[in-house]
Formats: structure tokens, sequence, C-alpha cells
């Protein structure tokens, strides 16, 4: 039996179907919970190179 | 988190001229907009010349506010949120110099041949195919910058506002380059590639992939930095954030065919446009509300900071045209929305109320940082800007909505003969008041968009004299 391109829609349908069920277990997976909860502190961790940009950029400014 | 290298800081001179150039080109494209709005009351106001004729200004219109304001603001705060959240200076500062000329090169192109009628006819791709190249060179180097910075990061993982921005510029440049093949056959004259069918199905697979890549992917990624920025807390749900990105990505560049209902497309291609542009709305809405969420327990804070509530009514109208647009992509709906103002007031609920409003908060957050002040200049005139800003943008969408579907209703009504009851002009004449109401909308906006211009010069022309005395401060 030869395949035709509606079976290969098929196909293709159920692997999304697949792949986004998997993405949304792997997110909520438990293992996940701590570097995801990292991944979300992220935009609070640098206020130390901030600072020293800013201080660097003025004193570059002033000479 | 401690930094590993000492001496490392980020390169903010580049963000401090896009963030300059998001209002600067704000202001020139929405003047544009309400010139051409006004041309709509009184259309004497095109002074019958060939260059402020409607056609000509229209394409300027939407190349300046969607390339010049939104493109500088994606380009100001994606290469501030890579720095920033993956600890990792800019791959190249020289590229990424590279990239701030270059891109307003582009836009002064436009700005010189639009005008010409030099045009490549294709909607908000319009730009002639030597400027498509320049584009094309401007967006690599872009990629490599921010991709190049990614693979420094001194984090371990690559915060969800990058995969958005990433998203972006990786669809953009296949989306710009698939729409702009084209064969030239002068300097500013070219015949695309495609023809027939083909050639609109490639035009709105970029078009809508201009609003849900450009105007929606990159403005995401902004939210997702700047929305937990300004309130102080991490977003609502990280791994919701991840189940958006995939889906709302694996969705977008299905929808374009809904800008082809009743046309030569086939019709199964019209049909899968319009499921998925109704499937779209679940991610969006997903997006929408880890965002909101991401307030609860800090919703107090809008009552005192106008940026937090750009931040948050930008979702609101996010939230609303993400829903209206899947209704208008059902073929019933969209029999009587096609063509008519219905289809403008649903663009700008999407540009002023999501991206303009998204933007200008991201913006005023950014100024105070990038110049080494404490705040802005003053936060009575953020208030202020951000009520002109809603006040204009509710009167635009509610005169398009009335406009539009008067227009849908006059168009489609039928005598019991079936003659039609209304001649076009008809529909035109009635439409007027909307469009009145629709251009002081605009007025009311822009001159928001002045209210800020001057508050961003107050603010960069007092740091000199307090500046690192609140730099210490903050850090103490």
């Amino acid at each position: 039996m030869s395949m035709d391109i509606n079976e290969l829609r098929g196909i293709h349908t159920l692997l999304v179907m697949i792949a986004f069920f998997g993405i949304c277990w792997w997110a909520y997976s438990a293992h996940r919970s701590k570097p995801n909860d990292e991944a979300a502190h992220l935009p609070f961790d640098d206020d130390e190179i901030d600072q020293r940009t800013r201080e660097q950029d003025m004193t570059e400014k002033k000479q | 988190m401690s930094t590993a290298n000492p001496t490392l800081t980020y390169n903010y001179k580049v963000v401090r001229q896009f963030a300059i150039m998001t209002v600067v080109w704000g202001i020139v494209g929405m003047s544009l907009g309400v010139l051409i709005a006004a041309q709509l009351v009184w259309p004497s106001v095109n002074l019958d010349l060939p260059f402020t004729h409607f056609g000509r200004l229209r394409p300027l219109h939407t190349n300046a506010v969607i390339f010049g304001f939104g493109g500088s603001a994606l380009f100001a705060t994606s290469y501030y949120v890579v720095q920033r959240t993956c600890q990792a200076r800019l791959f190249s500062d020289g590229l990424a110099a590279a990239t701030f000329w270059g891109w307003q090169l582009v836009l002064i192109s436009a700005v010189i041949t639009l005008p010409q009628g030099l045009t490549s006819t294709k909607e908000y791709a319009e730009l002639e195919w030597p400027i498509d190249i320049l584009i094309t060179l401007v967006w690599v180097s872009y990629a490599i910058v921010f991709f190049g910075t990614i693979t420094q990061r001194k984090t371990p993982h690559i915060y969800v506002a990058n995969w958005f921005y990433g998203g972006f510029i990786l669809t953009v440049a296949v989306l710009h380059i698939g729409n702009n093949l084209a064969l030239p056959v002068s300097a500013f004259k070219s015949y695309s590639i495609y023809s027939g069918v083909t050639d609109a199905m490639m035009q709105w697979w970029w078009g809508h992939n201009a609003v849900g890549f450009f105007l929606t992917a990159g403005f995401l990624g902004m939210m997702y930095y700047f929305v937990p920025k300004q309130a102080g807390r991490p977003v609502y749900s990280y791994r919701l954030s991840i189940v958006h990105f995939w889906a709302l990505i694996a969705t977008y560049v299905w929808a374009g065919a809904h800008h082809l209902h009743y046309s030569a497309l086939p019709d199964w291609a019209q049909t899968a446009g319009m499921v998925m542009s109704l499937i779209l709305l679940a991610p969006s809405w997903g997006g929408m509300i880890n965002g909101m969420m991401t307030l609860s327990g800090a919703w107090h804070k809008l009552r005192t900071d106008p940026i937090l509530r750009f931040l948050v009514v930008s979702l609101s109208f996010y939230g609303m045209s993400t829903f209206e647009g899947p209704m208008m992509a059902i073929k019933t709906v969209n029999a009587l929305s096609h063509n008519t103002d219905w289809t403008i007031g649903h663009v700008h609920s999407g540009a002023l109320g999501w991206v303009a409003m998204i933007s200008i908060g991201a913006i005023y957050h950014l100024i105070p940082k990038l110049w080494g002040v404490q705040a802005m200049y003053s936060t009575a005139l953020i208030n202020l800007h951000f009520w002109l800003a809603t006040v204009g943008t509710v009167l635009y969408i509610v005169a398009m909505w009335v406009n539009g579907i008067m227009q849908g209703l006059m168009w489609r009504a039928v005598n019991e003969d079936g003659t039609l009851t209304y001649s076009f002009v008809e529909a035109l004449e009635a439409s007027t008041p909307g469009y009145f109401v629709r251009f002081l909308g605009g007025a009311i906006f822009l001159s928001g968009m002045l209210v800020m211009a001057y508050n961003v010069r107050m603010t960069i022309r007092q740091k000199d004299a307090v500046a690192l005395d609140n730099s210490v401060a903050q850090a103490a």
C-alpha cells in the first residue's frame, strides 16, 4: 500500500500534538520546578553589573 | 547570584541611541498618521501634490511606526534585556553600532523613496529592492549580535524574554527574505518572483507575521522582562511562559490566509487560516494572563506607578485585540468586516493599545536607568501621557468600530428587487463623523508622545548634575 498525502498530513498532526503535550509535560514536570524558579529570577540577579556599567559610563563622560 | 567577571560591563550606548530614536520615530510616524487621518476628513489637506497624497504617505506612516518606532523599541529593549539576563556584554560593540546606523539608514531611505512613489506595493514591505538588501544586512548583523550574546551568557538558563526576541529575529529574517524575492528591472523598480494568488499568499504570510512576530513575539519579550521588573516580582508562571512561547510561534505562521477570505485562494487554505487564527486565542490569552497575574499581590502599585499602568493596560488591549482578531478571522464575520474601517480599528487597538503602550512603558523604565538617574524628570507627566494615550486609543478604536460595522452593513444592504440600497459614496459620506473622531483620537495620542519627548529631554538634561549621586544612592 502506498501512502498518500493525506496520511502524511494525519501523521504530521499527530506528531505536532505529541510535541505539544511533550512540551507541556516537560515544562510542568516536578524536576523542572527548581530550574524554572532560577530562570524566573534572572531579571533580578545582575544589579552589580548594571551598577558598574553606569559608574563607568559616568567616568567616561567626565573625562 | 554573584557575577563571575568583576570587570564586566554592559553596552548601554546602543540601547540609549535606540531608545531616543524610539521617541523620535514615534513622533514622526504618528504625525504622519494624524496627517493622513485629517486628509480623510478634509481631502484638501493632501495639498494636491503627488508626494503628499494619501496613497504615498500611508505606507510611510506604517513604515515609520512599525519599523521606526516599534523597530527601535525592539532593538533597544532586546539589546538591554539580552545583556542583563545573560550577564554578558553584547557580542560585538562595532556590529551593534552598525545595526543602529544601518537601521536609521533604512528608515531615512523610506522617508526619501515612499513619497516619490517608489514602492513594491506589498503591504508593510513597500520598500524597493536595494533597501530590502540593506534591511537583510542589518538584520543578519542583529541576529549575530543577539545570538552571539546568548552564546556568551554566564547564566545557566536562557530567560524566556530572549526566546521571544530570538523567535522574532529569526522568523522576521525568513519572512522578509521570502516575501521580498523579486526581479529588479531598474534601480528602484522590481517585480515579485511570485505571481497571482501565490504572490498574495506569500504577501499575507509575511503581512500577518509582521503582526505575529514583529509586533507580537518581540513585544512579548519586552513584556516578560519589563512587567516583572517594574512590578518587582518574577513572572507569575515560568512554565506557562514556556508553553506560551512554543504554542504561539507554532500557530502564528499559519494564520495569514485569513487576509484572503473569499479570494482566489483555495477554500481549504482559507479555512486552515481561519482555524489556526481561532486556535491562536489560547496562547495569546495564556501570555496575557501570565503577564497580568505577575501583578497579583502588587496591584496597589498601579495607583502610584504610571509606568506599570502603561504596561498593564497594554496587556488589556493585547487581550482585547487578540480576541477580536480570531473573531474577525471567522469567514462569516470577515464577510462583514473585510475592507471596512473595522480592520483599521483592530490594527490600531493592537498598535496603539498594545505595541505603543508597552513600548512607552518600557522606555520610561529604561531612560532613567540608562542615564544613571533615579527616576524620570516628572512622574505627573508620565501620568498625563498615560491618560492621553488611553483616551486617544479608545476614541480611535470606537470610531473605527462604528464606521466599520456601518460600512459593512451599508455595502451589503439590498432592496427587494436585488439592487444595492446604498451607493459607495453614501457609505463614505456616512463615515465622515467617524473619521473626525479618529483624527481627534490620533491627535490626542500624538500629543502624549510630545509630552514624553519633553519629559525624556528634561530627564537627560538633569543627569549631569545629579547622576553620580543617585548612582551611589541606589547602590546603598
